[in-house]
Parts: structure tokens; sequence; C-alpha cells
């Protein structure tokens, strides 16, 4: 009875035990992202004259990649089973403090940006704390509460106001190249880089996908659950605030309520990218495919004015597409 | 891993731990009970007209809806999933039922509504076949048909909105119309309760939605269908949301394609207030509804306490984060008494 | 072997999904009328983007300017994003950019944080004016304003006193705190409640529904509740003055609390034919539009260079002339036009 039940309930889970075969399938999942991305690519050039060449490739990057950095600590977050969906407040709140510690408290630029990173760490952390100190409540609870209380903290330090008149150099975040490259896909491929190597390089990404698979297991085995989650928890601070320094850069001021829905976004592009919501699975590659064909796809089909409501439905359609073609391949099996 | 799970659920052992979470559920009550209570007084210190007859109708009449889609989320988060389309999905039945008595104005108001459940169990259809025969992940099949329902609506409508003017008496009555003094909205709200707490506490469907949620391993060795439950329970949650979207419409007279947008945050928010674990298994009626006051009263005593429109938003996060930290202190203090008793 | 046989099933398949969508679309939506012509056939592009899409205000207006574009024999491409926001336009702005259009009109989502994408545009050698509401001075050419905000606040405040006798209590139900346009409004009409004439008039209470339904009624509710003695509410905000006109009407307050301010005929056309709201404002979202549109192609044609004294022709709406805006430069089209019992039946099927 139980080989049975394993056999068809705990599947996936198995699948993901034995390493020969989660390789395989992985291997399939990227390369269906990639084929997708290829389709997306084809589809764009046939549709606008304008989409294929370099300028117009490279300057979309600069439109798309603002949220991205969220993505990486929310894959993080997705494989430990866990969620946030306070980022997007995490974006307006940090935001504001920087435009407040610049504009009214007179501080320079650089600190300010550095303190709407420490801001976005502060909201992190508190989410982690929150999430490890009472663990009967569940992630989606605390930063359900957390978004609603990060955006109100927003809203009482600007009120109606925007803040802006930013320093000449900061529009360089968003709107700045080097080289010819966009400064944003420049640090969005060092970060990319860098999470890549800590989750699938070190102990602490070991750590996480531990957590995913069994927290209690790797409670007992030795793993220190709740300081890997306080990490991540404050990683995904960190990044929001990190959109905030490039989103307000690219608007030159910032309100308290920007970066609305900015988590919905960022979750479905981690789903896409093959993170799994059950926990326990997902490589960082198949994000950074996902994000620049949701990006490009947008972009492009912007280009021949797709009216919005029509490229939602796309999107929302893209989306269950490549979450359904596994499973049935799955079940064919 | 799995055959310890499996141990934990002999038969010896779940009647103990119903009978330890039954205890704490009801006492997790009292503590968002208590909670509101001391909100309630708060409030009517400041502003006299809180607690007069006509607000609290008010507040019943516009919590209505929410209380009905809390129930259906109650029973989604049971089975470990969640449902972010329920916005859109009335929206969506809010504008084609707006668009056919518009063009009708002779259906009749039972029409109507169930023409609206119709619709919201198709859409509630699609996702549950998503959820358990693809085995898709609810979070993902539901943000991604709440893109393609809320893009729906906006292809129906075609940019043009049905106003009051084009819709009949007979269906803006159905939100301002009274039964024996009560608004028929709160009327509608107290026949879901009923029908669910039928539907949860003595059939055996209902009972299997909570087994699925509890312990989804043990649910399906006992011969419970897991598909078969999913189905159901986001048929419902579309049921529920097609219904009131239809309410909706009536109550504001007016259907646009930007219906409710953002809506399923609130309504989740009463259900995680009303004590349902997102972990699935544990959640009481009693719980959702309280917690959909919880937020009602928010809504309604916050405009009326002269509060800074930018301090709003500040105040109900640290209200709701408040009153969810305060359930979990309950809870372990009941927790640890129980141990203490069963050591004597 | 099978396994890349699925894999390129599936790709083709959805290769076919997305070309469906957009090839459906592309034949079958009234948004892009000049789509089967051919892209350089030297028409030129004139780009609108209003707030967000199923807007009814806004797809009048939308409506309008397509008209214009139509008359001027140029293509329109009508825009709008999802959500409300800033970041969503300026995604359309650089894919807009991208395609050169000749010009584009914009109903900004904030005054400020459109300016670095504008400006990008205008350095492209795109037209950029604003419409309905305005972006900063820097961030356009010129404003198209659909009516002297100064006479917008003036008008209501006459309205609600000639309503409740100059006399009592009133309140002011408004969009979200952050709405430019209405702040500027609730601005004027208190510059224009220091006036003498209105001294017995007291307004109690500016109250924020955000303009979502459900919080609107509530901010209505409160404001009955908290304030007994209240005998009129402007509602500048075609949301909230038709939930205010619903509260009244289920209430049975009709002719003990007054309503007034800006709303959509349609919307407002049973409460105005009930009493409930005896005479409100607006302009006419389509002929805001349509200046708009022959504005921009005036623009872009070179027949007036948004400075103040440049004069130009707008269709069937007539001459226009480009006047100071503070900073900036604007077009007026007029005095807000009034809707009461008389003409609401006619209106009510306009828009």
């Amino acid at each position: 009875m139980a080989s049975k039940m394993e056999e068809t309930y705990v599947h996936r889970k198995l699948e993901a035990h034995k390493p020969f075969s989660t390789k395989q399938f992985f291997l399939q999942w990227e390369w269906l992202l990639v084929l997708i991305l290829i389709g997306v690519m084809v589809l764009n050039t046939l549709l606008s004259p304008y989409f294929l060449n370099v300028t117009s490739l490279r300057d979309a990057t600069m439109i798309f990649l603002d949220k991205s950095f969220i993505v990486f600590p929310m894959a993080f977050i997705m494989i430990m089973r866990e969620i946030d969906i306070s980022v997007g407040s995490t974006v307006a709140l940090s935001s504001v403090v920087m435009a407040t510690a610049y504009n009214v408290l007179g501080m320079p630029m650089e600190v300010a940006v550095i303190i709407c990173l420490l801001v976005g760490a502060l909201c992190g952390l508190l989410n982690g704390l929150l999430i490890t100190k009472f663990p009967e409540l569940s992630a989606v609870i605390v930063t359900l509460a957390t978004m609603i209380l990060y955006r109100g903290i927003a809203y009482i330090i600007l009120e109606d106001q925007a803040s802006g008149n930013f320093p000449e150099w900061f529009g360089f975040f968003g709107w700045g190249y080097i080289f010819g490259v966009p400064f944003i896909l420049i640090v969005f491929v060092i970060i990319a880089v860098v999470f890549g190597l800590l989750l699938h390089k070190t102990s602490f990404g070991r750590r996480v996908f531990a957590i995913g698979h069994n927290d209690v297991a790797s409670k007992f085995s030795g793993v220190n659950v709740n300081r890997t989650k306080l990490i991540v928890y404050t990683l995904a601070g960190v990044m929001a605030a990190l959109t905030a320094v490039f989103l307000a850069s690219r608007m030159g001021s910032t309100r308290p309520n920007i970066a609305n829905g900015y988590e919905l976004d960022v979750i479905a592009m981690a789903a896409l990218g093959g993170i799994s919501t059950a926990g326990g699975k997902g490589r960082l590659i198949g994000t950074v495919i996902a994000i620049f064909i949701i990006g490009y796809l947008q972009y492009g089909l912007g280009l021949i004015n797709i009216p919005s409501q029509t490229l939602m439905i796309i999107i929302g359609a893209l989306l269950l597409f490549a979450v359904i073609v596994p499973k049935v391949k799955e079940m064919r099996r | 891993m799995s055959t310890s799970m499996m141990d934990e659920t002999l038969p010896t052992n779940i009647e103990k731990k119903e009978s330890k979470l039954a205890k704490i559920g009801q006492f997790r009550e009292i503590g968002l009970l208590v909670f509101i209570v001391i909100l309630v007084i708060a409030v009517q210190l400041r502003n006299s007209s809180f607690l007069t007859l006509e607000n609290i109708s008010d507040m019943a009449t516009n919590t209505a809806i929410l209380s009905i889609l809390a129930v259906g989320m109650m029973l989604v988060l049971v089975t470990r999933g969640i449902d972010l389309s329920i916005g859109a999905t009335l929206a969506l039945s809010g504008m084609i039922v707006a668009q056919f008595v518009s063009n009708h104005s002779g259906t009749s108001p039972i029409v109507a509504i169930l023409m609206g459940i119709g619709i919201g169990i198709l859409c509630g259809l699609v996702i549950g076949g998503l959820v358990s025969y693809l085995g898709v992940l609810p979070i993902i099949a539901t943000l991604a048909m709440m893109n393609i329902f809320r893009g729906l609506t906006y292809m129906v409508s075609n940019g043009k909105w049905i106003s009051s003017y084009q819709m009949p008496e007979s269906f803006v009555g159905i939100a301002t119309s009274k039964l024996l003094g009560v608004n028929t909205l709160i009327i509608i709200a107290l026949i879901v309760y009923a029908f669910a707490i039928y539907f949860i506490g003595h059939t055996r469907t209902g009972r299997q939605i909570y087994a699925v949620g509890s312990n989804p391993e043990s649910a399906k060795v006992t011969g419970i269908s897991e598909k078969k439950v999913f189905i159901i329970v986001y048929t419902l949650m579309g049921g529920l949301s097609g219904l009131s979207g239809v309410l909706w419409v009536s109550k504001f007279a007016s259907a646009q394609g930007d219906t409710a947008t953002g809506y399923e945050l609130s309504v989740i928010a009463a259900c995680i207030l009303g004590g349902v674990s997102i972990a699935g298994g544990a959640g009481k009626l009693s719980g959702v509804i309280l917690g959909a006051f919880l937020i009602g009263i928010l809504n309604n005593a916050l405009p009326l306490l002269n509060v800074s429109p930018f301090w709003q938003k500040g105040i109900e996060g640290s209200i709701i984060l408040a009153a969810v930290l305060l359930n979990v202190m309950v809870k372990r203090g009941v927790e640890r008494n129980n141990l203490l008793k069963r050591r004597v | 072997m099978k396994k890349l046989f699925m894999l390129i099933v599936t790709s083709v398949l959805l290769l076919g999904v997305l070309a469906a969508c957009s090839q459906g679309n592309s034949s079958g939506d009234s948004q892009k009328p000049s789509k089967d012509k051919e892209d350089d056939s030297g028409q030129k592009k004139y780009a609108f983007i209003f707030k967000n899409t199923g807007n009814p205000y806004g797809e009048k207006m939308m409506d309008g300017f397509e008209e214009a574009i139509k008359e001027l024999d140029g293509e329109a491409i009508l825009r709008a994003p999802d959500q409300p926001t800033a970041e969503a336009q300026i995604q359309i702005i650089e894919q807009l950019i991208t395609q050169k259009v000749d010009s584009i009109t914009i109903a900004g989502n904030d005054p400020d944080a459109l300016q670095p994408a504008l400006t990008k545009a205008m350095d492209a050698g795109i037209k950029v004016i604003s419409v309905d509401s305005a972006v900063n001075a820097k961030s356009r050419i010129t404003h198209v304003n659909q009516a002297d905000p100064e006479a917008i606040g003036r008008v209501q405040i006459e309205a609600i006193s000639e309503m409740i006798g100059g006399k009592g209590q009133i309140a002011i139900l408004s969009a979200t705190s952050q709405a430019t346009n209405q702040n500027l409004w609730i601005e004027y009409m208190q510059k224009e409640l220091e006036k003498d004439e209105y001294k017995d008039i007291e307004l109690v209470k500016v109250a924020y529904g955000d303009d979502l339904r459900d919080k609107s009624v509530s901010e209505t509710e409160a404001l009955l509740k908290t304030y007994p003695k209240l005998k009129g509410i402007i509602a500048p905000t075609t949301v909230g003055i038709a939930a205010a006109g619903k509260v009244l009407t289920d209430k049975g307050l009709k002719g003990k609390v007054m309503l007034t301010g800006l709303g959509l005929p349609s919307e407002m056309a049973s409460y105005i034919e009930s009493g409930v709201c005896p005479w409100m404002y607006l302009w006419n979202p389509i002929d805001v539009g349509y200046a708009a549109g022959y504005t921009a192609s005036a623009l872009v044609k070179g027949d007036i260079e948004g400075k103040v004294g440049d004069k130009f022709e707008a269709g069937r709406t007539g001459a226009k002339e480009v006047v100071e805006d503070g900073d900036g430069t604007q077009i007026m089209l007029g005095e807000p036009f009034k809707f009461e019992k008389s003409n609401i039946a006619e209106w009510k099927e306009v828009y």
C-alpha cells in the first residue's frame, strides 16, 4: 500500500531524490524555456520591424529588469516552500525613505542609497523574524500583514507628495550605459551569477534545498533552519531595495504608491522559471530565462500595440502552458 | 519521511489530535472576539455613532459580500490551496450578468443570480480541473486564470460599462431590498453560512475536504479522492465568486472592467485573521466570519474616526498584524495549559 | 527522440497560440484601425496613452482622439496599461519610442515620474503633450486642459451653495489622496469658500474613496454618520459621485443631503432624474480627446510650437490658442458643461 502511494502521490518528491533523473528533468525544463524564448523572439521579429535590432533589444532590458532582482531571493524563498508578498511594499517604503533622507534630512545621495538598502534589509529581517519566531503562522499571513504595514508607513512619511530632484548622477542607475551595455543589465548579470553560485555551489544553497525538502528533517540533521530563513528573507528585502534604487532613478522621483503588484509579477517569473512552490526544487538559470521570456514578450507585443487586456490573457496562458507541459509528460510516462 | 507520517495518522492518533484541535479552535476564536470587542469599545468611545443600529446594519451589508467569499476561500485554504482569481471571476460574472439584464430588462433577479453562479461555477471548474487533473499548483493556476478572467472581462465589456439607468429596478433591488427589516445581502450571506455549516459538518464531502487538508497522504489511503475534493472546492469558490459578482454589481449599480481588483487579498486576510491555516486542515466557519467582520469593522471605523487618510493603511496593517500575533499568543497559552493538565 | 519530438510539438503549439492571439487581435480589434496599412506609407503615427484600461472616461477620450486622427489621415495608436501606474506607462513610452511614433499624447498617472521617459521621447524628436492629468512642464511641450481648474472648483462651490441655500455643512468626497487633478480642484474650492458670500458654509471634511466603489460607499456612509447635520456633498470624481448617489438613494436622503460634482452622465442619469443630484458638471471627454488629437497634429506638422500665443484650428471644436500655465503652456477647452434633468436623457446615451 505504502509503496503504491509513494509511487503516485510522492512521485515528484522521490524523483528529486534520484540525482540522475532530477538532472534530466531539469534539463528538459530549461530546454523548453529556451525554446519558448526563441519562439518569442521569432514571433516578435515577424510581427514588428522594430524588434530585432541591437538598440531595441538592449533598451528593452532596461524596462523589464528592475523587478528581476527580487526574482532570485523569491526563488530561494519558494524553494523553502514559503512566499513573500510584501516585496512590492518594501520597494515603496525603501525608496520613500531614500528620497526623504536626501530631500528632507539633507543627506548626501550616496548615504541615502545605503539607507535605502538598509531599510530594505530591515523590512526583510522583520519578515524573517516574525516567520521564525511564530512558526504557527504561515509566510503568507505574515507578509500579507507587513505588505499593508510597509506601504502604510510609506504613506505616513510622504503623504500625497512625490519626492525627487535627485542629483544628476543618480539617473545613471536607470538610464546609464557602460561601454554601450545598460548598467542595469550588468548589475543583473552580476547578481544572477552571485545568487546562482550561492544556491548551487555553496552549503548555504544546499541548506535552502534541504529545508524545502523537509524542514523538520533538516533541523534534526543540524541545519539552522531559522538562521537560513532569516538570511533569505533579509536578502529579499535588500533586493527589493535595489529595485527601489533603479526604479526611483528611472522615474526621477518616488511616491508611496510605486511598485504596486510587483509581488505577483515576481512570483509569476519564478514559477515560469521552474521554481516549484511545493518546495525543494528549481534552478536559477530557469528563472533567468523566464525573466527574459516575459520581458521580451511584453515588450515585443507592446511594439505592435496589443491592448493590455489581450496581453494579460497571453501572459496567463503562457504561465499555464509552461506548468502544464511537464505534467502532461509526467503523466504519459 | 512518508513512513513517519503514516504512523502519525493511525486512527487513535487522529482522535486525540482532533479533540485537541477543536479546543484550540474554540479558544482561538475567543482571542479574536476579545480583540474585536476591545476595538469596538475603543471606536465607540471616539465616535458615538459607531454602535447605532443604522451603522451596524450598514457594516453588515458592506461586509456581506466579503464574508460570502471568505467562506469559499476558507475551504480552498483548508485543502492547502489558494485562489487569487476570485476578484477577476467576480468582475467577469458581474459584467456578463449586467450586460444580460440591461438587454433583457424583464429578467427575474433569481435568474440573474443563478446566471452569475453558473458563470462562476464554470470559472471554478476550469481552475479545479487545472489543479486536480493537471496537478498545477493552486497559486500558479489561479494567478494565471486571474490574468485570463480579467482580460476576458475587458474583452466582453469592449471598453463599455453598464450604468445604473441601464439596470432594471428589480436587479438593483437585489442589494437594496429588505426582508423582515433585514437587508437581502445579509440574508443571502446567512443562507450561505447555513449551507456551509451543513456542508462542512454534516456531509461526507465536507469532512473529506478537511481530511485531505490535514493529511493528504492518509486521506488518500483511506480512499478519499483528492481530485474530487479539489474540483468541488474550487467550483464552490467559483460559484460563490459568481454570486458575489451579481451582488456587487447590484449593490453599486455599476459594472466596469476593473471591478474588485485586488479584492482577493482582503478575502484572504479575513480568512487568516479568522484562524484558517494556510498549511491546510484547520479553519472554522465561525472564525472566518469573525475575521470578515474585523475587516468590515476596520473599513467602517477608520473613516468614522476621522483618521488621516495617509495613516489608514499603516493602522490597518498594524491591527491585522497585532490580531494575528495575539491569536498565536493565546493559542500558545492554551497549548501550554493543555500540556500541564496532561501531566497532572 | 520522443522527448525531442514532444518539445518541438509543444513549442509549435505555443507559437500557434501566440500568433492566433495577436492575429485575431490585429484584424478584429477596433483599437488599431490602420494596422492593415503599411507601416511606411508616410502616414504620421499619433500615440495616445491613457491612465489604465477599462476606464469608461478614458475609453471615450480615446474615441475622440481616434476620430480626430482619422480626420487628419493619420494612424492612431491607443494604449493604456492594465494598472494605473507610472511604471507601466514608462514601459509603453519606451515601446512607442522604439516604434518611432510622431507624437505621444498622455494622461499621466504621475506628474513627475514620467519626466525621464518623456524627455527621452522628446530628445528622439517625438512631440509630447499631456491631456486631462498634466505631467510637469519639463516633460511636455504643451498641455490640453479640459477646463480651467479655477472654474471647475468655482462652479462646484456655486452649485452646492445654491442647492443648500448658502448655509450649512458640506463635505468633499475625492478620489485618492494622491490624485493631482482632484487635489488642485479641491484647492480652488477651498479658495472659493473663503469668499464672503460663502461664510455660512462650513467644509467639514475631505474624504478619500480611492476611486474604489466599496471604499467610496464606506466613506460616504461615515460622512453621513459623523456629521448628522451635513447638507451637501461635492464629489469631483466619477466613481465617487456615483457611489455617493447610490448611498443617498438607498438611505432615502433625497432632498436632505444634496450631491454635486463631476460625473459621467450615463452613470449619474438615474440620480439626476430622481433628483438626488440636482445637477453636476463634466466636460465632454470625447471633445477633450478630439482637441488633443488636433493639437498633436498641429505640433507634428509644425503649425505651432507650443509657445504662448500660437493659434490653430481644432476641427469641430473651433479655434484654439496656447496660453500660459505656470512654467509651461496649455490649451484651454472652456467651461465645464452642466448636466441637469432637462439634458441628461440625451447625454446618457453618449457617454
